[in-house]
């Protein structure tokens, strides 16, 4: 399409709810809900009222003065933006009055204005400008040669976006959208008067103040004051193609403005229904790996891992995949082979992945990198409300009166919501935050966690319990809801109330006061709408899955499931990691989360396949690792996840993929895992991508291509063509075509299909006959289950403690400008922000090993070892230490241990013990695994 | 005891029932390991089991019993 810009309606609508009020604007009548302004009004009713300090994503300011009103009965001219509607009002938007009024505030603005609009990158797509003409500016009385601001310097200091306090009108768009929109309120307006100006922090520059780079102050600036560099570099877009971000599982929507065939910049969509307008660093600005030189373009083959890559054509690579594969079931039986899905890549992609294993390598044998991050949320929430999904929509936190957020960082992985959360709790929303660490969100400003709970590692289902106890055994426990909601309340009660889980009898278990348990309790279940939001801090525990039913025990017994403001709510890590669990990627259950034991379900499938399916469960991630290096599992086909740099003890998956006779890796990158591959595949960014993604709140987006595929395939394609090659007949002509096929089979995707997701945006699933447009709050009347089911939690202490060798426990997060595993964003400018991992570690932890804040540390585990510089950081407890794992030369997963959660083998990343000693590489005359492991790793970083 | 890959898993998993009752503890093992366990898995755990024996927990040991009995 054209270059698509939204409407701008001046100010936000009121709440909902409010009574219909009539007006007229210029003659022409209008009825709009009671608070909304005499701006949005007029806006709603065709009427365009010049403006500049008001925009539809802020609240009203009043201070530009242009979009002066006269209403009949009022005296003066008041500003639209800050008048609310009256019954009856007549409005009056145009006179010979107002427009002296105007063009005096115009000329104002503009005799202290650059005069340069032809060579401004903001030339055709800035307001003042747009205004200048909307008032009929003809001339400026006052010439260009007082006092001014035109000598300011331009502030570069960002690496997307410059700041030119010349082209400022003061306007305070961008320091209400930093405070409003993203709550960060790094900028303010310094000095009074003429000497007013936006200033980041105290008079620093961009780079070195607070400011987060969501960009919100850039979108909403109506000039070139605050511009993104690709535009000053390349121009203003002519053209919009309509997306969703590849990162978090926030998913959000964004306008991606080209000009011609050249990406200029990602805006975020204000119709997206999970951002709402607004974005992060990471989705903003950081799409320039698509594009990086390191992208490998051609597909490449090896006999052996040792040898020379070699570059062939899609057709020999695909024939001796195929071939390959035949070879290895021949020999070694057909449960020899398996595939990996990617939750990168569209839920397309992924369908046809685990089709290919099921129908082509005909076993169950598929897995998901969902397997080392939220499959205890699979299983956790299948087991206790029927559905392995989070119950809520994004938009539900701004209901909620009480906010516990457990084992998540959410203003760093998920920055987006994070927003929309900060937002609840400045309007009065109480927080609770249960982590090791003391995230930013415990203090931030204008929020201040009521409780703060550092619970030790390992020690979650102690707490969970604890909370329980005290709701059931105070009496607190919603009866009216458990009596005629749920099933198996008396035998948990019963387990809950024992003494074992009272918060005192924990206290030692958890490190937290009991009296601090019971407050959060009774605040939990009396607070109003209380709701839990929870991450990998919650999951990747030896014990995650029944951490997992323990919220979900607690939201029953309290009543806090089926409405708004309420709800267990997982805050998943990749952008498709929900759907690539849909898609029937493990390899016990088909797509929609049917067991593969269930006859009926296996049919549907047989007969749509024309194969039979096995009614067993295959391997796990893990469990291949294992069969691998057992000789039982010899060919291992990867989409898009770098499992020899995620997934935990480096040394035990390097060893189970050096032993496979055929590694595929199938991937924008020569990552860890292609480093011992046999055959690469390249793979395509979202950004050539065609398909959908599914957020953290089953919210299904269209992908849609950017730009065409730069490997010359689209990458559901590459299974499709692998199976044929096998001998199993898998085509499509359109990924819509999928999509069919997946509704066809999945009751809860009946109703999806790209035609409505392009006529509605999106749609939250279950979206079939029942709920056509989707399914915003999960079981509302009933769970999908029937009955909600209480599961006992017993608390079952993690095999990994410490101990005099190893006294401190090391668990692992990841920060707001990278991702994962670093192979997208450190090939883009985000590096600027974060160069390499670090260790925090407590003062007190430091100063006992002589650690002084930078030093180069060695952190030794029972399985591995390997260096970090040192951060010393009083948000840390004591006892335990903190890394990312962005880096491969960090090394974080050769220290991991192999224990996982009891229920999924998902792994236990965030409990290991450590001990952690002053030592730099040279001193120490060790050269680390993970340096080893890394030794050959030659990502660059687009500069 | 053995730690392999299998038994550690199995060790694990009758350890989050061991305040069940005994019966419904090997039942739900059993079960757990049907619904998500590869066959391999479980003719390894199988063979360790009776390789280890008395060793082995004994809620682990009736679970394979019960698997043992469906498959006849």
């Amino acid at each position: 399409m054209t270059l698509f810009k939204e409407p701008d309606l001046g100010t936000p609508a009121p709440p909902e709810g409010a009574p219909p009020v009539a007006v007229e604007v210029d003659g022409l009548p209008v009825t709009v809900p009671e608070g909304t302004s005499v701006l949005r009004a007029a806006a709603l009713a065709g009427v365009e009222i010049p403006k500049l300090c008001a925009t539809d994503s802020l609240d009203a300011f009043g201070s530009c003065r242009l979009c002066l009103v006269e209403i009949d009965g009022r005296r003066g001219t008041p500003a639209s933006c800050t008048t609310p509607v009256a019954a009856g009002m007549q409005v009056r938007t145009q006179s010979s009055k107002l427009e002296k009024l105007r063009q005096g505030v115009m000329e104002l603005y503009i005799s202290d204005h650059p005069l340069d609009c032809l060579t401004c990158p903001a030339n055709g797509d800035c307001e003042l400008q747009d205004m200048a003409g909307v008032v009929g500016l003809r001339q400026v009385r006052y010439g260009y040669e007082g006092a001014n601001h035109l000598d300011l310097e331009i502030d570069h200091s960002n690496p997307y976006f410059d700041f030119d306090p010349s082209k400022c009108i003061s306007c305070s768009r961008c320091v209400r959208a930093c405070g409003e929109v993203q709550g960060t309120f790094a900028l303010t307006i310094e000095g009074r008067g003429f000497e007013s100006k936006v200033s980041a922090g105290a008079g620093e520059l961009f780079a070195d103040s607070e400011c987060v780079s969501c960009g919100a102050c850039v979108a909403a600036c109506p000039t070139s004051t605050l511009q993104e560099k690709s535009v000053v570099d390349l121009g203003i877009p002519n053209r919009t193609v309509k997306t969703t971000c590849a990162y978090c599982g926030v998913g959000c929507s964004f306008k991606a403005e080209l000009r011609g065939d050249e990406l200029v910049r990602m805006v975020p969509d204000k119709d997206g229904g999970a951002n709402e307008g607004h974005a992060c660093v990471k989705g903003r600005f950081a799409f320039g790996y698509a594009t990086h030189p390191d992208r490998v373009l051609s597909p490449m083959i090896r006999e052996k891992i040792t040898d020379e890559w070699r570059e062939v054509d899609w057709d020999t690579a695909i024939t001796y995949v195929a071939d390959k594969m035949r070879e290895i079931q021949s020999s070694h039986g057909p449960g020899a082979i398996g595939g990996i899905t990617s939750s990168r890549c569209t839920n397309e992609d992924v369908y046809v992945v685990q089709k290919m294993v099921r129908a082509a390598f005909g076993n169950n044998n598929v897995d998901t990198c969902a397997r080392v991050c939220h499959s205890p949320t699979g299983y956790g929430l299948k087991q206790t409300f029927g559905e392995s999904a989070g119950t809520q929509d994004f938009r539900s936190v701004a209901k909620s009166d009480v906010i516990v957020v457990i084992g998540a960082n959410p203003t760093d992985g998920h920055p987006v919501f994070a927003s929309r959360m900060k937002r609840r709790l400045r309007e009065g929303a109480k927080l609770v935050v249960i982590d090791p660490r003391r995230i930013d969100l415990v203090r931030s400003p204008h929020i201040e966690a009521e409780y703060h709970l550092p619970v030790a590692p390992g020690t979650n289902v102690a707490l969970v319990n604890a909370l329980a106890h005290v709701v059931v055994t105070e009496d607190l426990v919603d009866r009216e809801f458990v009596d005629a909601r749920c099933e198996d309340f008396e035998a948990w009660a019963e387990f809950i109330a024992q003494p074992q889980n009272s918060p005192e009898a924990t206290e030692e278990i958890t490190g937290i006061p009991a009296q601090d348990v019971r407050a959060v309790a009774r605040m939990y279940a009396t607070g109003g709408n209380a709701a839990i939001y929870y991450g990998l801090g919650v999951t990747e525990h030896s014990q995650g899955s029944t951490m997992v039913m323990g919220m979900a025990n607690l939201a029953m017994a309290t009543g806090n499931i089926g409405r708004d403001g309420v709800g267990v709510n997982p805050l998943r890590g990749q952008n498709n990691v929900q759907g690539s669990c849909d898609m029937g990627s493990f390899p016990h259950e088909l797509p929609g989360y049917r067991h593969v034991s269930d006859d009926a379900v296996r049919e549907v499938f047989e007969n749509l396949w024309q194969r039979p399916l096995i009614p067993e469960p295959g391997l796990r991630i893990p469990n291949m690792f294992d069969s691998a290096l057992d000789g039982s599992f010899r060919g291992l086909y990867v989409q898009g996840e770098d499992i020899a740099q995620s997934d935990p003890n480096t040394g035990h998956v390097d060893a189970a993929l050096r032993s496979l006779d055929l590694l595929v890796v199938q991937d924008l990158f020569i990552n860890e895992t292609a480093k011992l591959a046999h055959v690469f595949l390249p793979g395509t960014s979202f950004l050539e991508k065609d398909g959908t993604f599914t957020n953290a709140e089953r919210r299904i987006n269209r992908v849609r291509p950017v730009m065409a595929p730069m490997t010359g395939k689209h990458e559901w394609q590459i299974p499709c063509e692998i199976a044929q090659a096998m001998g199993y007949d898998m085509s499509y002509d359109d990924p819509s075509e999928i999509m069919e096929e997946i509704a066809s089979l999945t009751p809860t995707f009946t109703g999806v299909s790209f035609e409505k997701l392009d006529k509605l945006g999106s749609v939250q699933w279950p979206c079939n006959t029942e709920a056509p447009e989707g399914t915003p709050i999960m079981h509302v009347d009933e769970f999908v289950r029937g009955k909600g089911k209480f599961i006992t939690t017993t608390f079952v202490p993690t095999n990994e403690r410490s101990t005099r060798k190893f006294p401190l426990i090391l668990t692992t997060g990841r920060i707001l400008s990278q991702y994962n595993v670093g192979a997208q964003t450190r090939r883009t400018h985000n590096v600027h922000w974060h160069k390499e991992d670090v260790l925090e570690i407590h003062p007190h932890d430091a100063e006992v090993r002589g650690i002084d804040d930078g030093s180069e540390v060695t952190i030794t585990s029972r399985t591995g070892e390997t260096m970090l510089r040192a951060v010393i950081s009083d948000r840390m407890p004591t006892g335990v230490v903190y890394t990312t794992f962005h880096y491969p030369l960090s090394g974080a997963n050769v220290v991991t241990t192999d224990n996982s959660d009891w229920a999924t083998n998902c792994p236990e990343y965030k409990v290991t013990a450590v001990q952690v000693m002053l030592g730099s590489r040279a001193a120490n005359g060790v050269s680390s695994e993970a340096t080893a492991h890394a030794a050959s790793s030659d990502e660059g970083v687009e500069r | 005891m053995s730690t392999s890959p299998v038994m550690k898993l199995a060790d694990d998993i009758a350890a989050q029932f061991r305040h069940y009752p005994p019966r419904a503890a090997a039942a739900s093992i059993a079960n757990h390991i049907r619904q998500f366990w590869d066959p391999r898995m479980c003719s390894q755990l199988k063979t360790q089991v009776a390789e280890d024996g008395a060793d082995c927990d004994p809620n682990v040991i009736a679970a394979i019993q019960l698997l043992n009995a469906t498959e006849r």
